[in-house]
């Protein structure tokens, strides 16, 4: 098993997609699909790392990450955070949030599976 | 105010214009060859009856010869120096520029401004695409769709083995997701077409409603008449975007209730008494300044004496309506200059400010102005009034004595004034103590 992958992303064929070529990789996944309790989900979970969308119902990818920032139990779990914005300005506040990894749609499963691979400390 | 130094020169480039030597003009004028050389490199004034001689031999109106290129003309050439400082264009010779060559300068601000606006245009859809929130909602939509296509196609055309059922997810997927993509581009593009048609070329609202005040001459025959506001709305504000119309709305609402309370006929038979002159008027018609500073703009040119210009601003400074005068130029972007009486007028509320100005760099032109400040709306409870300025403009009178005239700008960016308290910003143009 090569880790534990949380996507949380409101679009479910993106959803099955990322969970199907992360599973053929040999991770283990889960998903959620909506901003609002994401924070717990990651807290109750415990993943190696997060695949964030940006823009999710109920709170903002950005709000989501600086929660996961603040709070020591998930400070350090690695993001990659998806979003369909590639401006810079969106680019600055997720770095300025603690982003790990900023990919902008559409991306191919092969910068996904990179991505997430470089994330995981060896 | 200082007498305009470039009479020599334009009476030069009539002269050379009609292929006239200098002996045989300054013959037919009765002096000296080296007289009106002199003359011609503006070493002596030349006024009075000499002028007017002149002016007939080169066919020409006196007034051809003794006024310059109009402020905003000048203020527009300064914008387009300004633009493309690479070009180091001789901003302190661009009065002369004008003078001498007005069929190029023209053809140069108009340029100008063509540009500025298309600027502004790009400017504004730059900002739609940005800020935009169903724009935005509907690229993004798109782009998920598409990443979630092109994913899933990626891994049926993979090498590898994909189970029977996953191929069929798979394949319902895309099926599901050409479909979305399909209505979401149809509505992005009928809304960008739709949205197309409201983008004009004058970009700000504020400057569209200006641009249709301008081409109506500030007089709106239809509400003088107690004609309905949505009609005269419908016949000016064709063309406008959403929010030029609903300024424009809020415009002619306010021209509805002034000529219902100052009606055209009334005021200029007033005038006729007692010039335009916005306290005398006020005082003998018994009403508001302000409101007769409002309905002098809107009277038709053949019922004034002289030519009346008003520049009114809002409680933060910004202007909410312009009638230019030829003599005064006003900023077309950004702020206008602090030193205009119109905002010392929001300093004391309700008391009118008399004051003869000129813009720097503009001798031989200038206006007097009276501003005055009145509250918005009516007054409160426990409320501070917000007031709007209104500022009334008219040419200098002939006996005005120079040293009564107070140097103003048209805007800090421009302004040639080194030394002065309430700048804002650099100038660019070379400077004047």
């Amino acid at each position: 098993m090569a880790g534990h992958v949380l996507v949380i992303e409101d679009e479910p064929n993106i959803i099955e997609a990322i969970s199907f070529i992360l599973s053929r990789d040999g991770w283990r996944v889960d998903t959620h699909s909506n901003g609002v309790d994401a924070v717990d989900v990651v807290r109750a979970k415990a993943p190696d790392v997060v695949i964030l969308d940006v823009m999710l119902p109920g709170r903002s990818g950005y709000d989501i990450l600086r929660d996961l920032r603040d709070d020591p139990a998930t400070s350090a779990v690695p993001v990659l955070m998806l979003t369909a914005r590639g401006q810079s300005r969106d680019r600055e506040l997720a770095e300025r949030a603690g982003v790990s990894r900023f990919m902008t749609k559409p991306f191919s499963n092969s910068e996904v599976l990179d991505a997430v691979r470089a994330l995981i400390p060896t | 105010m200082a007498q305009d130094t470039l009479t020599g020169s334009r009476i030069r480039e009539r002269r050379v214009a009609r292929r006239m030597k200098q002996a045989d003009l300054a013959r037919q004028a009765g002096i000296s060859a080296s007289y009106l050389n002199l003359i011609e490199h503006n070493r002596r004034r030349i006024g009075g009856k000499l002028l007017v001689d002149i002016a007939e031999i080169l066919g020409v109106e006196p007034s051809a010869l003794t006024e310059g290129a109009g402020a905003a003309m000048i203020a527009t050439l300064r914008e387009a120096a300004i633009a493309v400082p690479q070009a180091a264009a001789e901003l302190d010779r661009v009065d002369e520029f004008a003078g001498r060559f007005p069929g190029w300068a023209q053809l140069l601000a108009d340029g100008r401004t063509r540009i500025a606006a298309l600027e502004r245009m790009v400017e504004t859809l730059n900002d739609r695409l940005t800020h935009d929130p169903h724009l935005a909602a509907s690229l993004h939509e798109m782009l998920s769709t598409v990443t979630a296509i092109r994913s899933t196609a990626t891994i049926l055309t993979e090498p590898g083995e994909v189970e029977p059922e996953w191929q069929k997810r798979f394949l319902r997927n895309i099926f599901e997701d050409s479909g979305r993509l399909a209505e979401t581009s149809r509505a992005l593009v009928t809304f960008l077409e739709a949205d197309g048609e409201t983008v004009t070329e004058t970009g700000t609202p504020q400057e569209e409603m200006d641009n249709a005040l301008e081409a109506e001459g500030h007089h709106v025959p239809d509400l003088e008449q107690g004609g309905s506001v949505a009609q005269a709305l419908d016949r000016i504000g064709q063309g406008l975007s959403t929010a030029g119309r609903s300024l424009l709305r809020q415009f002619l609402n306010r021209y509805a209730a002034d000529a219902a309370a100052l009606p055209a006929d009334r005021l200029a038979d007033a005038v006729t008494r007692l010039g335009p002159d916005p306290a005398a008027l006020a005082q003998a018609l018994g009403t508001d300044p302000a409101l007769v500073m409002r309905r002098l703009a809107a009277l038709p040119e053949d019922l004034l004496p002289e030519p009346v210009g008003l520049v009114i601003c809002d409680p933060s400074g910004v202007l909410s309506y312009r009638k230019p005068l030829p003599e005064f130029a006003l900023p077309r972007i950004g702020a206008a200059c602090p030193l205009w009486p119109l905002y010392r007028a929001l300093n004391r509320p309700m008391v009118i400010i008399a004051q003869a100005i000129a813009q720097a760099g503009r001798p031989g032109e200038g206006v007097r102005a009276e501003a005055l400040a009145v509250p918005r709306g009516p007054i409160a409870v426990n409320a501070d009034p917000q007031y709007d300025a209104h500022m009334l403009l008219r040419a200098l009178p002939r006996d005005q004595r120079p040293q009564e005239v107070q140097p103003v700008g048209v805007t800090c960016r421009i302004c040639p004034r080194k030394a002065c308290p309430v700048r804002r910003e650099p100038s660019v143009v070379a400077g004047i103590d």
